[in-house]
């Protein structure tokens, strides 16, 4: 259920993702989606890819420094408290949240949320037993 | 050379061309004093501007009755050999002249430096000495990466590792993946290089897949800019070798002046042909072994070029006391600073060897930086750029301004100075092929 994303690290400069994403391109990696924290000097990219191995290997090559973690893909009922009762399931557990972050598609009513928690098992256990569907990789990719 | 072809390790551990290493120093300093006064009064009699100098403090040759009466003598500083360029300091008609060199000034004119056959002799051995002194052994292999042609490094390195009995592979700098593949193919066990080039290749090394430690290297020789014990064993756990320090300059012969034996407590300089002094460089009275100052040194037998009381730059200190390989010539401490590295930034002075022990002291090896000064509203700001390592990088913004964070609290507990530390990309601060650059001054002076 845990899904790999790949995130780099990035100077504030013009051209500077773009190269991030020229490069998977031409290694024909897609990227399903992103998201970008930032400070006033630098910026991590998180992405999440098809092919996280082949995508860590071509930014690797092209000099980049790419940390792999695992996240936790999660849907959310497109309605207001759609996520407030989502958290609200986690908190109960104990289970924090690093960072969290809007997936780039939709699936029907549901928006998808991508979650770093400190525990990932936890929170898919916490999740699950809440009756919440988190998506594995072979529905992400689809 | 011919003493030298049937020297092997097992027999002699001592070298025939390191004899002078193990001199009495009684016997030392009389050969020292007998050297100076012939090389003074040849310089006195064949180079008009040294002999005026002396002239204009009534100095004689003659005066020179003890070692301690070198002290009457004027100092020499670069800016010498610029105004006389290129031959005024020759103490040889061409014609006696066999070879020529030049470094490269970083303003204006080289500085040309000139060897007779016997100089060319003299500089073959001490490379000798410093090389057996680094535990490089007949049969050898020595990628010698120094830059060849006009710069004394390549040539110089070159002549005594092939006198030593040593294979020697003439690489010169540059060509990094060429270098990988025959440090690999042709089981190179020696190289000789700029600790900073070192890097470079083992990086490069490491991003190809290749372990430089499965490989048959077993020692480095490196000189020609400063380095940090930090880049020492940086190069040693990344190699799996031995790295080995040296010192010299084209001022007064090239590489060869001083070495590090295998103990590496200092570097032996090769005091029968080097005199080195250690003075203040602010008042140039001459201190005492021991004390930090300057490093001056006085060419003893060289003909073409004789240097006296050449100012360095490089700030030192002597070490007299005994050395467990032996020796008795002096040695010099690691060059960890030279007087015109020093930065002053808000009146204090700052040299870039602190600012390495400073992100040594957060980090476990030294990353790639660089320090950038800026005048902002007539104050001085000094920024060091860190590449990110993979060893540090995470996902949260949080740990990587912690870390920024860090950092900035060391170089101030270092030098005393605010900086701003600022992370960037990997590969972006441009790699040396030579000696390292890594202070950008872009202060306005007004």
């Amino acid at each position: 259920m845990k899904i790999q994303q790949i995130s780099l690290f990035l100077e504030n400069k013009p051209g500077h993702l773009r190269a991030i994403c020229r490069a998977l391109a031409d290694a024909r990696v897609n990227i399903v989606t992103l998201s970008l924290a930032d400070t006033q000097q630098f910026g991590i990219v998180r992405l999440i890819v098809e092919d996280w191995q082949r995508a860590r290997a071509t930014l690797e090559q092209a000099g980049f420094v790419v940390h792999v973690r695992e996240v936790v893909v999660v849907t959310v009922p497109d309605r207001p408290g759609g996520l407030a009762d989502l958290l609200e399931s986690i908190e109960k557990n104990g289970v924090n949240i690093e960072y969290m972050y809007a997936f780039a598609a939709r699936r029907e009513d549901q928006a998808v949320m991508v979650f770093r928690f400190d525990d990932p098992d936890k929170a898919i256990a916490a999740l699950q037993s809440a009756g919440r569907e988190v998506l594995a990789g072979s529905e992400l990719f689809k | 050379m011919s003493a030298f072809e049937f020297w092997n390790d097992a027999d002699n551990p001592v070298h025939p061309a390191s004899a002078p290493d193990y001199l009495p120093l009684e016997r030392l300093r009389e050969m020292q004093l007998h050297r100076l006064q012939v090389t003074v009064a040849r310089a006195y009699a064949r180079v008009p501007p040294f002999r005026q100098r002396l002239d204009e403090r009534g100095v004689k040759p003659a005066d020179l009755r003890g070692l301690p009466d070198l002290a009457r003598l004027p100092f020499s500083v670069k800016s010498d050999l610029r105004d006389h360029y290129p031959f005024g300091l020759c103490a040889s008609p061409m014609a006696d002249i066999v070879r020529l060199h030049a470094s490269s000034g970083t303003t204006g004119k080289p500085i040309v430096v000139a060897y007779t056959a016997a100089d060319l002799e003299v500089w073959r051995s001490v490379i000798v000495r410093t090389l057996a002194a680094a535990g490089v052994r007949r049969g050898d292999v020595v990628q010698n990466c120094y830059g060849y042609g006009l710069f004394t490094g390549g040539l110089g390195v070159h002549a005594g590792a092939e006198a030593m009995g040593a294979t020697v592979i003439p690489m010169s700098g540059g060509n990094t993946e060429r270098q990988i593949m025959v440090m690999k193919d042709f089981g190179v066990t020696v190289v000789c290089s700029t600790p900073s080039y070192f890097l470079h290749l083992a990086d490069e090394a490491q991003k190809q897949g290749l372990d430089l430690r499965k490989l048959k290297l077993r020692i480095g020789v490196f000189g020609a800019e400063p380095w940090t014990e930090g880049m020492r064993e940086r190069i040693q756990t990344m190699a799996g070798i031995r790295a080995q320090d040296i010192y010299g300059l084209s001022e007064i012969i090239g590489p060869g002046v001083a070495a590090e034996c295998v103990h590496r407590c200092g570097l032996h300089i090769f005091e029968d042909h080097f005199y080195p002094e250690i003075i203040d460089p602010d008042t140039g009275a001459v201190l005492p072994d021991g004390a930090t100052g300057e490093l001056v040194l006085t060419t003893l037998s060289k003909e073409a070029m004789p240097m006296i009381r050449y100012r360095t730059r490089d700030l030192s200190r002597l070490l007299r006391e005994p050395c467990a390989c032996g020796r008795t010539i002096r040695r010099l401490q690691r060059i960890s600073a030279r007087s015109d590295d020093m930065l002053i930034v808000r009146g204090v002075n700052v040299y870039p060897s602190q600012i390495e022990i400073a992100l040594l002291s957060v980090e476990a090896a030294l990353p790639h930086y660089r320090i950038v000064l800026t005048r902002e509203a007539d104050l001085d700001q000094m920024e060091v750029q860190v590449e990110v390592t993979a060893a540090h990088f995470t996902d949260q913004v949080k740990t990587l301004e912690a870390l920024q964070q860090r950092l900035a609290e060391a170089v101030l507990r270092v030098t005393g100075i605010h900086a701003r530390v600022r992370l960037v990309e990997p590969n972006t601060i441009q790699r040396s092929e030579g000696k390292a650059k890594r202070v950008i001054d872009q202060r306005k002076l007004t």
